[in-house]
């Protein structure tokens, strides 16, 4: 392949990144697409802070150069809280408590976003499983689990809701 | 800036692997390299980008074996409804391998190539009586899996050589496979231990036994005396403290950052006595 140009989709957008083919992703999202929300922890892949969607498989951006996103879609928190269901999500760490210094937020709301689409009503360990890879230093975990739970929960109630308003059609 | 190939042929990646004037190093899901590439702040000069050869992914069943590609995610393997089936074990590990992050780019390749002490599926593999599959520019060559590792992170491949992929004997009907990993913690810790048993149980009795373990030598090992032991024998609590004391006598771990000698061998003895009993309580009529 020559250096010149890779193609890839950032949050639905086509683009060509014609830096540097070894550099992380975390790094090309900061700082060339000036997407900050994706967070650089430790950059060793232990936690998780800077975690994305690779299409639509949570990743370590820190652990991923840049060649290997040639043809692939990348999502990030800032895609992933721009609709109805993210911003729904945000609000539940919100109003759960599930946010203080808010280092590994953006992390965790990937992780969460991606659980969600995979499986609507997680239990708690299947929550636990999906945030594993993702470090807190703040909350104690606790109020991040029911943050992820009282998301679940919104969204089947809103599932019903439509689906009743379908049925009385 | 770094030279990079995207081969879409194996053929094509030997050819540009074997020729010294290209001096490309092979990478896959990076989970190793780019933590090391970005602690010493340098990238290769050339790199040869495994992930999107064909021929190195997927999980099929040929030959009386279950053949998992070199550039497969852990994600996959622990997910494969055929791992599950003829490799319980090894679907076990791939779940504990890092976490979601790290299953997702994680392959079993790379963790083979890897060759470290802890690598936690080359115990698994070892238990399982696998083969690797080598490419190189003289064709494709099956190496067992037990000689594969042959010194600290030192391996049979040889210069211009890539894992192509794994081999693991189908689970015949009265196979019986555990593993047991022992970490700092339950997502992504490097094993303090680890160690896989692999047999069959016709009757209750004990064959064909292999067990595997890991971070208690610098390459991952059989533990013979202890097979030996086990082997013809029909389990018990008995047989399984003998067994768990044997394990622990056969090895020679080391003091380091993640552990020491003694609780690694302590550990290990607990781990194997475990597996026996498992083998005894799940034994077929
Ligand atoms: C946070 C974190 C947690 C981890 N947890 C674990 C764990 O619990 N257990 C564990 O065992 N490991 C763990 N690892 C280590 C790592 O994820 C594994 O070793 C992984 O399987 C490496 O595969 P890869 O595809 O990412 O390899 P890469 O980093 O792409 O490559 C690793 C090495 O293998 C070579 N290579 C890759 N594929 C081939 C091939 N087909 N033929 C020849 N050479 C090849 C490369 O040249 C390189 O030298 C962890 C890593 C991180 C960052
Ligand atoms: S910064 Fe990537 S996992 Fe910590
Ligand atoms: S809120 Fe501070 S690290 Fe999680």
């Amino acid at each position: 392949m020559s250096p010149s140009a890779i193609p890839f989709r950032l949050n639905g957008q086509p683009q060509r990144y014609d830096g540097a083919p070894l550099a992380r992703l975390l790094d090309v999202l900061r700082e060339h697409y000036g997407l900050t929300g994706t967070k650089e922890g430790c950059g060793e892949g232990e936690c998780g802070a800077c975690t994305v969607l690779l299409d639509g498989e949570p990743v370590c951006s820190c652990l991923v150069p840049m060649l290997q996103v040639a043809d692939r879609h990348v999502e990030t928190v800032e895609g992933l809280t721009a609709d109805a269901r993210g911003a729904a999500l945000v609000e539940a760490f919100v109003e759960a408590g599930g946010v203080q210094c808010g280092a590994c937020t953006p992390g965790i709301v990937v992780s969460a976003r991606a659980l969600l689409e995979r499986n609507p009503r997680p239990n708690r360990g299947q929550i636990r499983e999906a945030i594993g890879g993702n470090l807190c230093r703040c909350t104690g975990y606790e109020r991040i689990l029911a943050a992820v739970q009282q998301a679940a929960a919104q969204r089947c109630a809103e599932r019903a809701d439509a689906a009743q308003e379908d049925s009385s059609r | 800036m770094s030279v990079c190939f995207r081969p879409e042929r194996l053929e094509e990646a030997i050819e540009l692997l074997a020729d010294p004037a290209t001096g490309a190093i092979p990478i896959a899901g990076c989970t190793d390299l780019l933590v090391q590439w970005h602690s010493r702040r340098e990238r290769p000069n050339a790199v040869l980008d495994l992930l999107g050869i064909e021929a190195l992914r997927g999980i099929e069943e040929r030959d009386g074996a279950l053949e998992i590609g070199a550039c497969t995610s852990f994600r996959t393997i622990g997910e494969s409804e055929r791992v599950l089936r003829h490799a319980p074990a090894l679907a076990e590990i791939a779940g504990t391998i890092g976490a979601w992050q790290i299953q997702n780019r994680a392959t079993i390749g790379g963790n083979i190539a890897n060759a470290s002490p802890a690598g936690d599926s080359l115990p698994v593999l070892l238990a399982l009586g696998a083969e690797l599959v080598l490419a190189g520019p003289a064709g494709e060559r099956t190496v067992a899996y037990e000689a594969f590792h042959t010194g600290y992170r030192q391996t049979a491949l040889e210069p211009g050589e890539l894992i192509a992929r794994v081999r693991i004997p189908l689970a015949g009907e009265h196979a019986f496979g555990a593993v047991h990993k022992v970490g700092t913690r339950c997502a992504q810790a490097i094993s303090k231990v680890i160690v896989a048993l692999g047999c069959d149980r016709p009757g209750g009795r004990l064959t064909g036994v292999r067990i595997g373990a890991g971070s208690v030598a610098p390459t991952p090992v059989r533990l013979r005396e202890t097979e030996a032991l086990l082997e013809g024998q029909i389990p018990d609590a008995d047989l399984a403290e003998r067994a768990g004391a044997c394990a622990a006598g056969e090895v020679q771990p080391i003091d380091d950052v993640r552990s020491t000698a003694r609780y690694r061998r302590w550990v290990l003895g607990r781990l194997v006595r475990r597996m026996v009993l498992d083998a005894a309580g799940r034994r077929v009529p």
